[in-house]
């Protein structure tokens, strides 16, 4: 087990090694960063100079590793833009999206756990179709679309809700539901089918035809097992949240991580990128780690 | 019944919460705050540094400088000096204004006027945008309230740059806090003071009642100012739509004649410095290209319908532009050649050049809305001439464009919002790396527009240079931007031509 742990700790941090160096190489791919802070209008002196000055002109591979060596000394670099530390900026992002990821996966979950459990105890009924409705609606309904919905019907229709910003609970409550019900189809499938093949399941029988009330083995003993897949797809559906809110954080103006991502990227501000693929990549291996883990919890069969 | 009850509370209560903690945020008049919302994120409030427009004009609210040029008159009027005169063609010399507080509560002298300028001026300060501070050669200090600047030599713009694009810092506080510190708690000398940021996203200003009575800025009338990044439009128009904000700008032609229909609001068009044009590189291809052929470039100049393009796609107070510059900026020739639209002469000039067929081309483009790049690919299909766009980010753009790996380029440019001509056609005509055509005539011309002081002499290299790069046909002027902006009818603000929305102007009607 110990000897696993650390082979995937190992392959893990490789990983992220590799996507870091990748987007290194992009953002040149995407355009010289020297022409980028020259800003528009720069002229190609000014892009010479940027260049010098901020050691554009090493080679690649030369800046890379001097990044690599700087963020294994925990210093992540200046912000070539805000020219502030980069970590002092990530942590406010970070911060916001982390609160966007965790209400929306949140409420995905509170959604499409009973929808799905309900659609599998009345399979084929009215509840089904309307929740596969619901499923299909949540897939196929682009989020800008939602997003813009809302902000009509909910803040120039019945101004009830703020449009922009991030300043309290009531800025998160439009991008919350339109983060959530983009997650929410996939979780709903999940849990309907998975719950319907646990029905279907011998012990179940066994346990109904013991005389246990529906509501408990519904709950005790079919839940239990239908969620396990759901918990690893919520954990992937969260990393996915962190790491592609910027849709949603550019409608509601929500100066997150993913806003933060996307302008860097047109500013070529390379500290800011690394350090950001740096954090989604180490998210998304811990949020892997986790959901083996309750995992892990909900099914003793696992532990080994 | 009792559940039908229980949600009209419900309902109700919603509102009302909406309603009470919301209230603050959407009044712009009655608590006398400016709510503004730009797409452009700010990354820093050192106006030395700072590239967008966007933060440029915050930093307006902030920083004062030597001088103030007066929009209406095209006059230098004395900011923080008091007076100025020319000693000699390098020379200028300063008489500061007395008792003028920075921010922090202390007052500007000499030193702080020579500090700022020698500093910026310095190569290892890498001002963002040189153009403002490479003409510098030194600054000194003669007494207290009186300095002197000497240029690297004789610059016709340096009264441009003094008037907005050298803004004075506090010598102490600027030691103390540096590049870093000034990007996040600026202090100037300015009308507002940031009392409030959120890196990238939030800026609050404060009017500052230690501002010099006679200012040429005036006296503020709005109190507050909150200045929020917004990157999408739609949320913008939404905002605005429903008293959240009271200005926004840069609205697209549709959204002008949606939000126009507000009975709260005001859609205003102004026309900007800004153009669009297309250039041509007529060596690429070591020299083979058809649009080395003169005759080629002119045809493609009379295959653009610009009128018709303006009217359905680029709208507002923009209009069809003949010549490479804009006709607000000084010694902007327009008696030059222009080509109306005439498909029929494009074909047959084509013909005579040897392309009866027409040929293919690639079109780079960056930073210009698809419909109008596609209904210009369109007029050029019709010609014969086969346009396959490449449309990519500004640096990616400009960097294949530099290094000549396209024959045609669509981009606009904003001369750093100068009404003069040589920040419009010298940065694309007189030899520089931006410069593809290097037309020996024309470098020299320009250049000695460039550093005469003799407005005749100025106004006369212009207007040849002009005439040739039209008769050349270097280029396919576009059109002129105009910028719309939609605003509470409850405020008195208007745009002037070089981009920079001068709030501290605003009034409350």
């Amino acid at each position: 087990m110990g000897r696993y742990a650390l082979k995937r700790v190992v392959s893990a941090l490789l990983l992220a090694l590799f996507v870091s160096f990748l987007s290194y190489v992009l953002v040149y791919a995407a355009g010289d960063p020297a022409v980028a802070m020259a800003g528009e209008s720069g002229t190609a002196a000014d892009a010479e100079r940027m260049r010098a000055a901020y050691g554009f002109d090493q080679p690649i591979y030369a800046q890379y590793l001097h990044w690599v060596w700087s963020a294994l000394h925990g210093n992540l670099g200046h912000s070539l833009y805000f020219d502030q530390p980069v970590s002092s900026i990530l942590l406010g992002r970070l911060g916001i999206t982390m609160t966007l990821g965790l209400s929306a996966i949140v409420f995905a979950l509170v959604l499409s756990l009973p929808l799905g459990i309900a659609a599998a105890r009345w399979q084929a009924s009215a509840i089904d179709q309307l929740v596969r409705a619901v499923a299909v609606g949540g897939q196929a309904m682009p989020s800008f679309w939602l997003a813009l919905l809302l902000v009509i019907w909910l803040s120039v229709t019945y101004p009830i809700l703020p449009t922009s910003g991030s300043e309290s609970w009531r800025h998160f409550v439009m991008p919350t539901i339109t983060l959530g019900f983009f997650a929410a189809p996939a979780l709903i499938r999940l849990t309907r089918s998975g719950m319907i093949q646990v029905l279907d399941a011998d012990y179940i029988r066994t346990a109904r035809a013991m005389g246990i009330p529906g509501r408990r083995v519904l709950f005790r003993y079919a839940l239990r097992n239908a969620v396990i897949p759901v918990v690893s797809l919520s954990a992937s559906q969260f990393g996915y949240m962190l790491a592609g809110s910027v849709v949603v954080e550019t409608v509601f103006a929500i100066h997150g991580a993913g806003l933060l991502a996307s302008e860097s990227i047109k500013r070529a501000d390379l500290p800011t990128i690394q350090a950001l693929v740096l954090c989604f990549s180490l998210i998304y291996v811990v949020l892997t780690a986790a959901a083996d883990l309750v995992n892990a919890w909900l099914d003793p069969r696992m532990r080994g | 019944m009792a559940q039908g009850l229980k949600f009209r509370a419900a309902v109700v209560a919603a509102i009302l919460m909406g309603g009470l903690t919301a209230a603050p945020a959407w009044a712009g008049k009655g608590d006398d705050t400016l709510n503004v919302a730009f797409s452009q994120e700010v990354t820093s409030m050192d106006n030395y540094q700072e590239p967008s427009r966007e933060g440029l004009i915050m930093m307006r609210l902030i920083y004062d400088c030597l001088l103030e040029k007066d929009m209406k008159t095209g006059e230098f009027k004395p900011e923080l000096a008091k007076s100025y005169r020319f000693v000699d063609d390098k020379t200028l010399e300063f008489e500061l204004r007395q008792g003028v507080k920075f921010h922090d509560g202390s007052t500007m002298t000499a030193d702080d006027v020579v500090y700022t300028l020698n500093l910026v001026s310095s190569k290892d300060y890498n001002a963002r945008y040189q153009i403002a501070v490479n003409w510098i050669d030194r600054a000194e200090k003669i007494d207290d309230y009186k300095v002197r600047l000497i240029m690297k030599k004789p610059y016709p713009l340096a009264l441009e740059m003094l008037a907005g694009n050298l803004p004075i810092y506090p010598k102490a506080y600027y030691e103390k806090a540096g590049k870093s510190g000034m990007a996040v708690k600026p202090v100037g000398s300015g009308p507002y003071k940031l009392v409030e940021l959120t890196p990238g996203s939030r800026f609050v200003f404060e009017r500052f009642d230690g501002y010099y009575a006679d200012s040429p800025k005036g006296h503020a009338a709005i109190k507050r100012i909150v200045a929020r990044t917004i990157p999408e439009a739609n949320t913008q128009y939404a905002e605005v739509s429903n008293g959240q904000l009271d200005w926004i700008w840069r609205l697209s032609p549709d959204a002008a004649r949606n939000l126009s229909r507000r009975p709260n609001l005001e859609v205003k068009s102004a026309e900007i410095l800004r153009f669009a044009y297309i250039s041509f590189y007529p060596g690429f291809g070591d020299g083979k290209s058809p649009l080395a052929d003169v005759r080629v470039r002119r045809a493609l100049n009379y295959a653009i319908n610009r009128p018709a393009i303006i009217k359905a796609f680029v709208g507002g107070a923009s209009q069809v532009l003949n010549t490479a510059c804009h006709p607000l900026q000084f010694g902007c020739a327009t008696d030059v050649a222009s080509y109306s639209y005439d498909p029929a002469k494009a074909k047959q000039l084509l013909a005579e050049a040897g392309y009866p067929q027409g040929f293919s081309v690639d079109l780079l483009s960056a930073g210009n809305p698809s419909a109008q790049v596609e209904v210009i690919m369109a007029d050029l299909a019709k010609v014969g001439v086969k346009a396959k766009l490449t449309d990519q980010q500004y640096a990616a753009a400009l960097t294949n464009w530099r290094d000549g790996k396209f024959p045609m380029f669509m981009i606009n440019w904003g001369s750093y919002g100068i009404a003069d001509s040589s920040l419009a056609v010298s940065p694309f005509f007189s030899g520089t790396s931006d410069d593809p055509i290097k037309d020996p005539e024309l470098v020299k011309l320009l250049k000695e527009a460039d550093t005469s002081i003799d407005a005749n002499q100025r106004k006369a290299d212009f207007s040849q240079a002009l005439k040739k790069i039209a008769d050349q046909a270097y280029w396919v002027p576009l059109w002129t931007f105009s910028i719309t902006t939609a605003q509470t009818k409850d405020l008195d603000f208007s745009l002037s031509p070089d981009e920079f929305a001068r709030f501290y102007e605003a009034k409350w009607k």
